[in-house]
């Protein structure tokens, strides 16, 4: 009798919650635009900064040098060394975070209200005057080739770095961002220097703040900031299209688990069937314990701890891939599994019932993103990069419910194909070779 | 039905109620209950913990794994789910939930919208004493979790070696099995030791509940009553005594080698008091020490000297773990530059340990950390989940609600003085572990 209720009442409180957040844009008196939600209930805010770009900016030779410069730009500024800097952030209890992907340089910070106009002026000191002190650089190189040297050996690195290879080439996409141990060996200064100017510009800045502030001292810190940052930044690389063709690849390493990687060509984040596709993708290998590929691989014949499968629409390219782990002699059941499902979903798709309770999830799920100040500002700050309006947060759910059947089925055949899917596998899988 | 639908009046009252965060009320249920609710109404979600105060150092001798096994089976059928149908029902609502298993404790939550707090108590209620624990799941499930300790430790050389660390630094206490369990014992537990485990710890005595979020404390005493006050409490619960350590007259050290491993590094584990109800001081001091030896790499102790002053290392640190049942360690490594040796590692680390003995806690470091621990208490409001993780994580480790809010306080109140006495106390070569850990090649070991 209680599963009974479980179920009727799961239906009946289905409304998908809206989140309600209040986004003001904010455009300061210098032209710098930015995203805020006003939240005084705690003494502090958030700031999220974007630069497009990132790691994709590394010119021909020079793979590594934004992500070493990213590194950088903590270890010394103004008149202040590494240790000088660190002592005055610590100080006043700020944290800044500064990273390059793919497509960005980022920077998260957080500073209490009480020190808001001395964090400021002291990232604005980063932004501005990086020393890039010829120590610095030493110590930092250290550190990002020792941790080069640990992912040769890392099989998870490993078949991320060959899938890459063989999809994307000589094109950024297709190299791990931090580089390889010979081309940050070689960087110099005025490598890094130009990687700087590169990627800090005007002309490319996406901001989020959330928390403690006011439109209007948002307003001047922005200006504050930006201010002084030069107008344009290098030119970003072309698009490339994903060019590995359905095969195996192993890649031979001695450990008793091998790690699979696979996936195939994509679709863009502003294409009409993105939200069908996003939708579908959560079906067979979504987040929760309740995809098709969890079940079949995981919980029905135990042959692995996780299985998932994920959309990859980046600025210049896209694809989508899954990845799993299985004992060497399990691999090749699994790749089976994996094939059979990736064709049974290209062939006869989904059911109205997967694809409502992916819908409830998938909207469900959604305003629990929204859940500190520094979770919300990388969510506008993402929204802002990929070019949604300012009420998407409040119509995205709509667009989800409003997938159906037919084109969820329609874009299931569009984008699956097993004919093209390619394992990238690295161990010592029993029973499955390379195909080339 | 109705029980549900009464629900809805009381709910959107509360709601509206003014934004406020971090506000705790605790109650106990009459069979035994434990239950605390942290206040969040920034946002409408709630977390819904159940914490047991029973953790891989709980298991019988020989059962390793059976904690961490039997966290996996609480998402099998019961008798009113089928299996897998409790995570179902859950991302349905648009939740999420999950669950960790330690050598203290075993937490299983959800994060769901606030009004779906009573459904996620009727179904948590429901595994806590009604799970069917069948032949089949357990082989299956049994080899999930043999590919789990394939992937996060057999594929780990990083993670062998903790297992062979830990194990070194206990000759007696329970906590140097692996809370995932040696492979040999994973590959024997059967229904038998499951169903048993089960009966003895799974009950709302041996419980905690932790309710965070956009909630009214009166709503959820009533939900909780309803759904978790029913339970029967497990007469006799054990009690929570593992066999002790006894005192350690001589360090320990392991040379570790895999071919897997890129990056050497050298790691000393000392034996380190934990927080204890109604004596905290000596932790908290702990804490400082850690983040003055091996904080920030620019300026801690550690890092300002092998980071910077020399280029002996890549990469210092330190870290403690004060929230534990029983003794702790405290813990430093050092990531050698190139051409470093692990001996010339060591030896560098052990120099600047004892000129920080002699010279003692920098003054500004020491307020500039204080500074920093302040305002973590206020970072820390603004994640609900870590607030309630905070509390489980104290409550199942002997330390009471008080304990919890004079914590803070107790943080602010340590001088640098009470640092290096403390540090006087633990620095005791006799009673470390210290493990090499190199690619065994004469090349990554040089």
């Amino acid at each position: 009798m209680k599963r009974l209720l479980i179920l009727v009442v799961a239906l009946f409180w289905t409304l998908p919650a809206r989140a309600e957040i209040a986004i003001q844009e904010v455009t300061s008196p210098g032209g710098i635009t930015a995203w805020l939600v006003e939240e005084h209930a705690l003494p502090f805010m958030a700031l999220e900064i974007r630069f497009r770009g990132g790691a994709s900016l590394d010119a021909p030779g020079k793979r590594g040098a934004t992500v070493l410069m990213s590194g950088l730009i903590e270890e010394g500024a103004g008149d202040m060394d590494a240790r000088g800097f660190a002592e005055a952030r610590e100080a006043l209890a700020a944290s800044f975070r500064f990273d390059a992907h793919d497509d960005a340089f980022t920077i998260s910070a957080q500073f209490l209200t009480e020190n808001r106009d001395a964090a400021v002026a002291l990232l604005r000191t980063a932004l501005t005057q990086p020393r890039f002190d010829t120590d610095a650089i030493e110590r930092v190189r250290g550190q990002v080739l020792s941790h080069l040297t640990s992912r040769e050996t890392d099989p998870m690195a490993m078949v991320s770095d060959r899938f890459s290879r063989l999809a994307f080439g000589e094109h950024p996409y297709g190299s791990y961002s931090s580089g390889t141990p010979d081309s940050v060996s070689a960087l110099t200064r005025n490598d890094i220097v130009a990687a700087f100017n590169g990627a800090i510009a005007r002309d490319r800045i996406y901001v989020g703040a959330v928390g403690d502030i006011s439109a209007e001292a948002l307003g001047t810190l922005l200006d504050d900031l930006f201010g002084d940052l030069p107008e344009t930044g290098a030119a970003i690389p072309d698009r490339v299209e994903f060019s590995l063709g359905d095969g195996v690849t192993v890649v031979d390493f001695d450990t008793p688990q091998s790690v699979a990687r696979f996936g195939h060509v994509g679709i863009t984040r502003d294409d009409p069937d993105f939200f069908a596709a996003y939708v579908v993708n959560e079906i067979l290998g979504g987040s929760g314990f309740n995809s098709r590929l969890m079940d079949e691989v995981r919980e029905k014949r135990g042959l692995t701890y996780g299985i998932g499968t994920y959309l990859i629409p980046m600025d210049l390219s896209e694809y989508m891939i899954g990845q799993v782990s299985s004992q060497n002699d399990t691999m090749a059941e699994v790749v089976e599994v994996v094939r059979a499902e990736w064709a049974r979903m290209a062939q006869t798709g989904v059911s109205a019932e997967e694809l409502a309770s992916a819908q409830t999830y998938l909207t469900g799920a959604y305003p629990l993103r929204f859940d500190g100040n520094g979770p919300i500002a990388n969510i506008m700050v993402g929204m802002q990069m990929q070019g949604l309006p300012l009420d998407y947060i409040a119509t995205r759910n709509d667009q989800i419910m409003a997938v159906t059947l037919d084109e969820a089925n329609r874009v299931a055949a569009r984008i699956y194909d097993p004919e093209a899917l390619h394992f990238v596998i690295v161990g010592r899988p029993e029973g499955v070779s390379s195909t080339e | 039905m109705t029980r549900f639908l009464s629900l809805l009046l009381p709910l959107l009252t509360f709601l509206s109620s003014p934004a406020r965060a971090g506000e705790v009320t605790d109650f106990v249920l009459d069979n035994g209950l434990q239950v605390v609710v942290i206040e969040d109404h920034r946002a409408p979600v709630v977390v819904h913990m159940v914490w047991y105060r029973v953790g891989a150092a709980d298991e019988p001798a020989g059962k390793s794994g059976i904690a961490h096994f039997f966290e996996h089976l609480m998402f099998k059928a019961t008798d009113d789910l089928e299996s897998g149908e409790f995570s179902r029902v859950v991302e349905a609502n648009g939740g999420s939930d999950n669950a960790f298993t330690s050598q203290d404790y075993t937490a299983y939550f959800q994060r769901v919208a606030a009004d779906r707090l009573g459904l996620m108590m009727q179904m948590e209620a429901d595994r806590m004493r009604d799970l069917i624990v069948s032949e089949d799941q357990v082989i299956t499930e049994r080899n999930v979790i043999l590919e789990e300790r394939a992937t996060r430790t057999d594929s780990e050389p990083g993670a062998l070696f903790r297992e062979q660390f830990n194990a070194a630094a206990h000759l007696n206490h329970p906590y140097g099995i692996p809370v995932i369990g040696w492979r040999h014992e994973i590959e024997a537990l059967n229904q038998v030791d499951a169903q048993a485990f089960y009966e003895t710890f799974y009950a709302p005595n041996n419980a905690i509940l932790i309710v965070a979020g956009d909630v009214d404390p009166d709503e959820v005493q009533a939900l909780a009553t309803t759904h978790y006050g029913p339970l029967q409490p497990t007469p006799d619960l054990p009690v929570r005594a593992r066999p002790s350590e006894p005192p350690q007259l001589a360090e320990r050290r392991l040379v570790f080698k895999d071919a897997r491993v890129g990056q050497p590094y050298v790691m000393r584990r000392y034996q380190a008091p934990e927080r204890d109800s109604g004596d905290q001081a000596e932790a908290a001091a702990l804490v400082y020490l850690a983040d003055l030896l091996g904080g920030a790499g620019a300026t801690s102790v550690l890092g300002r000297a092998l980071q910077f002053d020399t280029t002996t290392a890549v990469y210092t640190g330190a870290s403690y773990g004060a929230t534990s049942l029983d003794d702790t360690g405290f813990t430093l490594v050092v990531v050698p530059a190139q051409g470093v040796s692990l001996e010339a590692a060591e030896t560098e680390m052990d120099r600047v340990l004892s000129e920080f003995m002699e010279q003692g806690v920098d003054a500004a470091q020491f307020a500039r950390l204080k500074m920093q621990i302040r305002a973590s208490e206020i970072y820390a409001l603004d994640d609900v989940g870590a607030l309630a993780d905070r509390y489980g994580r104290a409550l199942t480790t002997g330390l009471t609600l008080e304990d919890v809010a004079a914590w803070p306080d107790i943080l602010q109140a340590v001088t640098a003085e009470d640092v290096m006495a403390a540090a006087a106390r633990l620095f005791d070569r006799r009673r470390a572990v210290t493990g090499w850990v190199s690619a065994g090649t004469e090349e990554a070991a040089q």
